[in-house]
């Protein structure tokens, strides 16, 4: 007989080690998000909800089409109606944050992995064990970290929707044509010139399709977000399930699609200037 | 004159034994059994050449001739795994990051097949990247730029984005970009093979134009003999990684070093090689503006033709005059001839090319006069020096082609 390999005792020590090592500087980290996040939820709060509206609107015709600014005046004046104004924007605050990290620490690592054969082989695993990971595993440890709140929410949020955002960073910039590559080499650019210059401009469809598939990922957290204390339109689908009130379950979960319409659409859209074409050998 | 490029005995191997492939090739070991005996390929063996100031030097081979990569080592896009390169007293091979970085954006320039436009800027930011690269300031870049554009007869089309020109433009562009930063090379990767035949001919044409207005030093790259036979002042022949034979297009056409080029020269078409001096005859006999009308009758006479060609004291040509023509000034009593004597002909250059000619050359009454830049008479050529200059070159391909056109005169 194999002797049984003691794997949830040694992950328990590393957790617990962790703890003690860096818990108090992810405590102070915390407190930093947290008053972020409370100040962007407070500061929405303050802003009349028409006003919120409004933006959107203006957002959402930006982005192009009229019928979406429709759409987007009629589905938050319903989410308005529904009572539900307040934690539309907890929520929003939540994916917002979260999509930003994510992109933020998920666009260098992608261009990283693109640019570094060693990089990708130590990212490539990483990446597929935080999108297949079930995320009840990492709450906890995240909730020994950060307590609860929207703190963990976020942390919890951000590896599960950072993965595409690296992804498709690096996809777009390996599919930069090498002819391009090539001939900006030959007029003497630096490496950091070929990213900036030819690179990341041609890889912007791409890695716009990572963020927009971060953003969507966020959404899909809120409900699980909400188990650690995020609040939001997720809480309102916990309390229903608990309370197994159908209708109310319902009205929450509508406020959510209508919300990751309304984010999926702009994001797909919006800054997209003229379609590029790339042409191939 | 001194010279511009000097390459010795650069070798690239593709493959991870490069040093125990490279001790084989020098020993003399052939490509095929060191892709045998290590994996390794072969790219370029052992390539050495000079290339003077200003000249426009064509490295001509079918595709896997190592021709590209040969080009690549000039800037190091690619690295010569051994061998030197002297450009401007300073060898490329072992130069600094840093040092290679000056050298691509000073120096060389670049011009791809496949054109290689970046497709989120416009014409002239294109034309301007290599300035930007350098840090130029916008305002001298935008100058620069439109300047080139011009150049290449593309003015006015600086705002456009590259997807709305056709190939042809868009190589003038990819040409214009090279020449933004003024380098003192242009490496040139068969610049014009993606575009149609027609474009191509005019590309080419201006090209030669260019070059003559800015005696850059030229390297290019083409599988086409016609193209290299018309381009190029001095030809390099690749096959296999190896320089075959390098030579002035005449060299190679009249002295083939072996079998490989022969077969290549053999679909020559010799109409874009020829020129019209290589096919002119002497312009016999001559007649002067200054003499009698009666010494030029008896010359005509002596000769049995029908008429002759007129010079002026410097032998620049003023035309031709008929026999007819001498007897009736004889008759009149003349003493000199006059203008209304001479009739004007159109003469062609020694530098044509023979199938800008042959159709001008079947259709005239008279042989053609040639003249030099000064307008100098130098020879002329006649219906049966062009079936000559076929049959000794044995284009035997092209002579049911000015058969054909002959009938249809």
């Amino acid at each position: 007989m194999l002797p049984r390999l003691p794997l949830a005792a040694w992950v328990n020590d590393i957790v617990h080690w962790l703890y003690v090592l860096i818990g108090p500087f992810l405590g102070d980290v915390a407190n930093v998000i947290r008053v972020v996040v409370d100040g962007a939820t407070n500061g929405l709060s303050a802003v009349p909800w028409w006003i919120v509206v409004l933006v959107l609107a203006v957002l959402a015709y930006l982005s192009g089409k009229w019928k979406l600014t429709l759409g987007t005046i009629i589905g938050l004046t319903l989410i308005f109606d529904l009572g539900l104004w307040d934690d539309m924007i907890t929520t929003l605050v939540l994916v917002i944050l979260s999509a930003l990290v994510s992109v933020v620490i998920g666009l260098p690592l992608g261009i990283w992995s693109a640019k570094s054969r060693k990089a990708y082989r130590v990212i490539a695993p990483l990446l597929d064990l935080m999108q297949t990971m079930p995320s009840f595993v990492y709450l906890v440890p995240v909730l020994i970290f950060f307590d609860i709140g929207l703190v963990p929410a976020i942390f919890a949020t951000v590896i599960f929707a950072m993965p595409p955002a690296i992804r498709l960073t690096r996809l777009g910039i390996l599919q930069v044509p090498g002819n391009l590559v090539e001939a900006a080499t030959a007029f003497g650019t630096t490496d950091w010139q070929l990213l900036w210059k030819v690179q990341i401009p041609l890889a912007i469809p791409s890695i716009k399709a990572g963020v927009n598939q971060t953003i969507m990922l966020s959404l899909s957290m809120v409900v699980i977000a909400s188990m650690i204390g995020a609040g939001g339109l997720g809480a309102d689908v916990m309390s229903a399930l608990e309370t197994v009130n159908v209708g109310q379950g319902f009205e929450a979960g509508i406020s959510i699609v209508i919300l990751a319409i309304i984010l999926d659409r702009v994001s797909q859209k919006l800054g997209r200037d003229k379609p590029i074409m790339v042409e191939s050998d | 004159m001194d010279s511009s490029i000097e390459v010795h005995q650069v070798t690239k191997i593709f493959g991870s034994k490069t040093e125990q492939a490279l001790q084989l090739l020098r020993s003399g070991v052939d490509k095929g059994e060191i892709r045998e005996r290590c994996g390794c390929n072969v790219g370029v063996n052992q390539a050495s050449f000079n290339i003077q100031h200003g000249e426009l030097f064509v490295i001509m081979g079918l595709s896997g001739s190592g021709k590209s990569t040969l080009l690549r080592c000039l800037n190091r896009l690619i690295e010569p795994t051994s061998g030197n390169i002297i450009i401007n007293n300073q060898n490329i091979v072992t130069m600094s990051k840093q040092d290679l970085l000056k050298f691509r954006q000073k120096q060389v320039s670049m011009v791809f097949q496949q054109f290689a436009l970046l497709p989120h800027r416009t014409v002239a930011e294109n034309v301007a990247f290599g300035l930007e690269i350098q840090n130029v300031p916008k305002s001298e870049r935008q100058r620069v730029a439109e300047e080139k554009l011009s150049l290449v007869g593309l003015e006015g089309w600086g705002n456009q984005y590259p997807e709305n020109l056709s190939g042809g433009m868009k190589q003038r562009v990819g040409l214009a970009r090279a020449l933004a930063n003024d380098p003192a090379i242009l490496l040139m990767d068969e610049a014009f093979s993606a575009l149609d035949p027609l474009i191509r001919d005019e590309m080419q044409r201006e090209l030669l134009n260019l070059q003559d207005k800015l005696h850059k030093t030229v390297v290019f790259i083409t599988h086409d003999l016609n193209e290299a036979l018309r381009l190029g002042a001095r030809i390099a022949l690749m096959k296999d990684g190896e320089i075959v034979q390098i030579g002035t297009p005449d060299d190679i056409i009249a002295n083939p070093a072996n079998d490989y080029v022969a077969k290549f020269v053999r679909g020559v078409d010799i109409t874009k090689v020829l020129v019209a001096s290589d096919v002119m005859r002497p312009a016999l006999p001559l007649l002067s503006q200054n003499d009698s009308p009666r010494i030029a009758l008896r010359v005509l006479n002596e000769t049995g033709l029908s008429s002759g060609f007129v010079v002026d004291s410097a032998k620049r040509l003023l035309g031709i005059v008929s026999a007819d023509r001498l007897a009736n000034a004889i008759a009149q009593q003349r003493e000199v001839l006059t203008e209304s004597d001479i009739e004007v002909v159109t003469p062609v250059h020694a530098n044509a090319h023979l199938d800008h000619l042959v159709n001008m050359i079947l259709r005239s009454k008279y042989p053609l006069p040639v003249i030099d830049d000064e307008g100098v008479l130098c020879g002329l050529i006649f219906k049966s020096s062009i079936l000559e200059a076929f049959a000794s070159q044995g284009g035997d391909a092209y002579a049911p082609a000015v058969a054909a056109s002959s009938m249809g005169q």
